[in-house]
C-alpha cells in the first residue's frame, strides 16, 4: 500500500508528515505489517537504475539520503553456459550475475522481490549490505508467482554480494542465483573514465567442460567442489570479442568485482595491468597500491582501479590458471590508443636460438622422418583412408567456418546478394581452386563472377589462419551446398601463400597479421 | 457423475464378485505401514514418526475431477469463491467458471488451487488431504522398493525434475510410473499440498526465540537437518515453507487420501 501511495506522490523532497498522514489512511487491505517509522534522513524517492553485467548504473549525484525502490524479477532461464552448451540458470533479472544494483550510504531501500509465474521454486534474497535477520532473506520468501517486499536501511557503504539463501543455498547459487549492490560512502567514489561489472562464479554440470548440450546441475560435483566451468559474468567468453571491455590509452578504469562461488576463491588478476589501488573485500577504504592479483573470497568482492597507459588486449582471470585456461575463467578489457614504446617496446628482436640442445639430424630423428613420410605414403595410397582424410577435413572445415567465414557468406554459405558472393553452388569455388585459396590467403578485390552474376566487394584476407585451418575450411565450402570438389591440401595454401610473400606478386591487398 | 455415486455402486458390485474391500476405491492405492524421518526436527521431535496404513490417491485431481467439484459446490468457482480462501489467480488457467477451455486438458493435475479448495474438494470426495509424513512415506517408493531412498536411479530422476524448469504444457496424470505402492507422478509433474504443509516452518525449536523458518536459509538450512545431502527434500520443504493456505501456483496440485 505505502509503494502504490508514495507511486502518486512522487514528488521530491516531500514532508514526513505528510507521508505518514498519507499512510495512515490508506490502510492495508491484505496484511497487517508492524508500522515502520518514516526516516527522518530521507529527502526524495527515486527508482533504482539496475544493469546488467558489464555495465554499472551511473555515480550517485545527491549528497543527501533517498528512499530508492527496487524492483527485482527472479526468473528460471534456459540459455548458453558456452558455445553448444545449455544451462539452466535461477537468476536475479534474468541474467548472471544479478542486476548491479547502486545506492548511497543512509540510503532507505524498499525492496521488492517478484518470483517469476512459471518458476518451479521459490526463492529469496540475501544482501550483505542488510543488517537484520538473513540480510532480507527472512523477509522475502517468495513463492512462484508471489511478490515481497521489506524495507532497510543502508547503514554501512561498500560493495556487498548478495545471493538467494533458498535451501538447498548452495544450488541456488551454484545455478547463478548471485549479483552485486554497491553502497556509496558520503561523497561518492572518486570519478573514473569507466566503471565495469565482472563477476565470477563457477558451474557444476554433469558432463565436462565443453560437452555440448543442456547440461543439468551435478550435486556430487558440487559436494567435492570440483566445477565444469568456472566463468566470468555466467557464461564462458561473455567478456570476450566484440563483448570485450574498452578503454583509451590514458584513461582510468574500476572494476567492481564480484565472487559468487558457491565454492571457490578467486586470485583476480589482469594480465599486463597492475592495480594502481585495491579496496579490498569491498570495503571502503584503499588499503594497498600496485597490487598484482588481488583475493576475492566466495560472498565477497573487491574494488580494483588503474589507468591505461598502453594499447593491447588486457586478459582478466582467476590466476588459478587452470580455471582460465580450462574452464573458462577468461575476459578481455581492448585498450586502444597511440602506443608509448618507453612503457612497452613490443618485439624488440626475434632470433633463432639454438642453446645447447643438439643440431637436427641425429639417427633418431632421420629414421623419424622416414617412418613418417612412409606413413604419409601409405595414408595416400589407400583410398579408403584417403576418402577418410576428407571427411576429417569437411568435419574440421566447418568449425573454422563457423567461427570465421559465416558472419558474411551465411551459415549456409547462401551469400549476401548484391554484395557477397554465394559459396553454395559455386561455380566460381569449383573452377578456381587456386583462386579460392588466394582470396583467403591474401584477400580479394575487384570483380568476381560467381554463377553469371558479378560481385565487386572486397574480401580480408584471413591469412592469420594455419594452412591446416584454410585447407580444411576450403574443403569444407567445396563439399557443402550443393558442391563436390576435391580436398585442398595444405602443401596447397602453402604453395599459394609462398607465391604471395613473394614481392610484387599481387596487387591483392598485403599479407600479412590481419587485426 | 459424482464421486459418492460411483463409489456405493463400486461397493456393489464389490459385494456381488466377492472382491476384496479394498476395491471399493479403485483411484486409490493402498500404503502399508511406515516409519517417518523427518528432514527437520527439534531436540523435542521425535526422531522417527510411525505412519499408520492409509489409502493415497493414484494420481494428482485432474481438472476433469476438480470441474465436477466445482458444479457441485459452485461457492468454490473461481467467480463466487470468498478472497479469503484464494488468491486472485485461483483456476487463472481455465476459460470460466465451468469451462476448462483449450489451456487445461481434462486429464492433467489440477493446479492453481489454494490449500483451503483442495482441504474442501476432499471432503466433498468423502476423504482428506494426506499428512505430511503421509505423503513423504509414500514417495519415498521407487518403482521397485518401498524405501527408494538407496535407489541410486529414482533418487536421480527426482533430482533432474526438481532443477528442470516446468514445462510450459503439464503432462497428463498417470504418465509417471506406478511406485512400488501402485501411487504415481508423486515426483516428475507437480508439488502437491499436504494438510500440514506449513508445520516444518511452524515447529519450534530449540535455540529460543529464533523461528525455524530462518534455519532453511542460507548455510543455517543445515542445522538440524537430517541429511544435508537431501537437496529434493530441501526443495519439498523450501516449497511448501514459502505457501500460504490462500496462495495458488502454476504447478501446485493436490490428491486425497483416506483413512483404512
Amino acid at each position: 500500500m505505502k509503494q502504490n501511495m508514495t507511486h502518486s506522490l512522487c514528488a521530491i523532497g516531500l514532508g514526513a508528515a505528510l507521508l505518514s498522514s498519507a499512510a495512515l489512511a490508506e490502510a492495508p487491505a491484505k496484511t497487517t505489517k508492524p508500522v515502520r517509522p518514516i526516516d527522518p534522513e530521507v529527502m526524495s524517492q527515486e527508482e533504482a537504475v539496475l544493469t546488467q553485467a558489464p555495465n554499472v548504473p551511473p555515480p550517485i549525484k545527491r549528497k543527501h539520503s533517498a528512499k530508492v525502490i527496487v524492483h527485482l524479477e527472479v526468473k528460471e532461464v534456459t540459455k548458453r553456459l558456452a558455445d553448444g552448451v545449455d544451462y539452466t540458470f535461477w537468476t536475479f533479472g534474468g541474467d548472471v550475475p544479478g542486476s548491479f544494483i547502486r545506492i548511497r550510504v543512509g540510503d532507505d531501500v524498499e525492496f521488492h522481490l517478484n518470483n517469476a509465474p512459471d518458476s518451479k521454486l521459490p526463492h529469496n534474497i540475501d544482501l550483505h549490505a542488510v543488517t537484520g535477520p538473513g540480510g532480507g532473506a527472512t523477509s522475502t520468501f517468495t513463492a512462484p508467482g508471489h511478490s515481497s517486499q521489506f524495507s532497510f536501511k543502508a547503514l554501512n557503504p561498500g560493495l556487498y554480494v548478495y545471493h538467494c539463501a533458498t535451501a538447498p543455498v548452495g544450488m541456488h547459487v551454484a545455478n547463478g542465483m548471485y549479483g552485486l549492490i554497491l553502497v556509496e560512502p558520503e561523497g561518492g567514489l572518486p570519478p573514473v573514465d569507466h566503471e565495469y561489472y565482472v563477476m565470477q562464479g563457477e558451474f557444476y554440470t554433469a558432463a565436462n567442460f565443453g560437452v555440448e548440450g543442456l547440461q543439468p546441475f551435478d550435486m556430487n560435483k558440487a559436494i567435492d567442489e570440483r566445477p565444469a566451468y568456472v566463468v566470468f559474468n555466467g557464461a564462458v567468453g561473455s567478456l570476450v570479442g566484440d563483448k570485450a571491455l574498452t578503454a583509451q590509452v590514458g584513461e582510468t578504469v574500476r572494476l567492481f568485482v564480484g565472487n559468487g562461488g558457491p565454492n571457490l576463491t578467486s586470485s583476480f588478476h589482469v594480465i599486463g595491468e597492475i592495480f594502481d589501488n585495491v579496496y579490498q573485500e569491498g570495503g571502503t577504504s584503499i588499503n594497498q597500491h600496485n597490487v598484482q592479483s588481488t583475493l576475492i573470497p566466495a560472498g565477497g568482492s573487491a574494488i580494483v582501479e588503474f589507468k591505461t597507459d598502453v594499447p593491447g588486449t588486457f586478459i582478466l582471470v582467476d590466476h588459478a590458471l587452470f580455471r582460465a585456461f580450462n574452464k573458462g575463467c577468461l575476459g578481455m578489457l581492448k585498450v586502444s590508443g597511440p602506443p608509448d614504446l618507453l612503457v612497452y617496446s613490443g618485439k624488440e628482436v626475434d632470433a633463432i636460438y639454438l642453446g645447447s640442445a643438439a643440431e637436427a639430424g641425429s639417427d633418431s630423428e632421420k629414421k623419424v622422418a622416414v617412418l613418417k613420410a612412409q606413413m604419409a605414403s601409405e595414408l595416400k595410397g589407400n583410398p579408403k583412408i584417403a576418402g577418410l582424410t576428407r571427411e576429417i577435413q569437411v568435419e574440421k572445415g566447418k568449425s573454422v567456418y563457423m567461427q570465421t567465414c559465416f558472419v558474411c557468406h551465411q551459415p549456409t554459405g547462401l551469400g549476401v546478394p548484391g554484395q557477397i558472393p554465394p559459396l553454395a553452388e559455386s561455380d566460381f569455388l569449383i573452377k578456381n581452386k587456386e583462386d579460392a585459396i588466394r582470396a583467403v590467403v591474401i584477400g580479394r578485390t575487384g570483380e568476381t563472377v560467381v554463377n553469371g552474376k558479378t560481385y565487386k566487394g572486397t574480401m580480408i584476407p584471413l591469412a592469420y589462419l594455419t594452412d591446416d585451418q584454410i585447407a580444411n575450411v576450403l574443403t569444407y565450402v567445396r563439399n557443402s551446398w550443393g558442391n563436390a570438389g576435391d580436398a585442398v591440401s595444405a602443401a596447397d595454401v602453402a604453395k599459394i601463400r609462398a607465391e604471395a610473400a613473394a614481392p610484387a606478386a599481387t596487387a591483392a591487398p598485403a599479407p600479412g597479421k590481419f587485426e | 457423475m459424482s464421486a459418492p455415486r460411483q463409489k456405493i455402486r463400486l461397493i456393489v458390485l464389490a459385494l456381488l464378485t466377492g472382491a476384496a474391500v479394498q476395491a471399493a476405491e479403485p483411484d486409490m492405492a493402498r500404503v502399508s505401514n511406515g516409519i517417518f524421518r523427518p528432514l527437520f526436527r527439534s531436540q523435542t521431535d521425535l526422531k522417527e514418526e510411525p505412519v499408520k496404513s492409509f489409502r493415497l490417491d493414484a494420481v494428482p485431481v485432474t481438472n476433469e475431477k476438480f470441474l465436477e467439484f466445482v458444479r457441485a459446490n459452485p461457492r468454490w468457482q473461481r467467480s463466487r469463491v470468498k478472497r479469503i480462501f484464494t488468491d486472485d489467480n485461483y483456476l487463472k488457467h481455465w476459460a470460466s467458471d465451468l469451462d476448462p477451455g483449450t489451456n487445461a486438458h481434462p486429464d492433467q493435475p489440477v493446479v492453481w488451487v489454494s490449500w483451503f479448495a483442495a482441504k474442501a474438494f476432499a471432503q466433498w470426495q468423502g476423504k482428506r488431504l494426506p499428512t505430511l509424513a503421509e505423503w513423504e512415506w509414500a514417495a519415498a517408493a521407487s518403482p521397485t522398493l518401498a524405501d527408494g531412498s538407496r535407489d541410486a536411479a529414482f533418487q536421480r530422476d527426482i533430482f533432474r525434475w526438481y532443477s528442470t524448469p516446468s514445462p510450459v504444457v503439464l503432462p497428463d496424470v498417470a504418465s509417471g510410473p506406478s511406485n512400488f505402492w501402485g501411487v504415481r507422478d508423486l515426483h516428475g509433474l507437480v508439488w502437491e499440498w499436504v494438510s500440514d504443509f506449513n508445520s516444518a516452518t511452524v515447529t519450534g525449536d530449540a535455540r529460543g526465540d529464533t523461528g525455524l523458518d530462518r534455519q532453511l536459509f542460507c548455510g543455517a538450512g543445515a542445522i538440524g537437518a537430517r541429511d544435508p545431502g537431501n537437496f529434493p527434500a530441501f526443495m519439498r520443504y523450501g516449497f511448501r515453507s514459502s505457501l500460504k493456505a490462500a496462495y495458488t501456483v502454476h504447478n501446485l496440485g493436490f490428491r486425497c487420501a483416506k483413512d483404512l
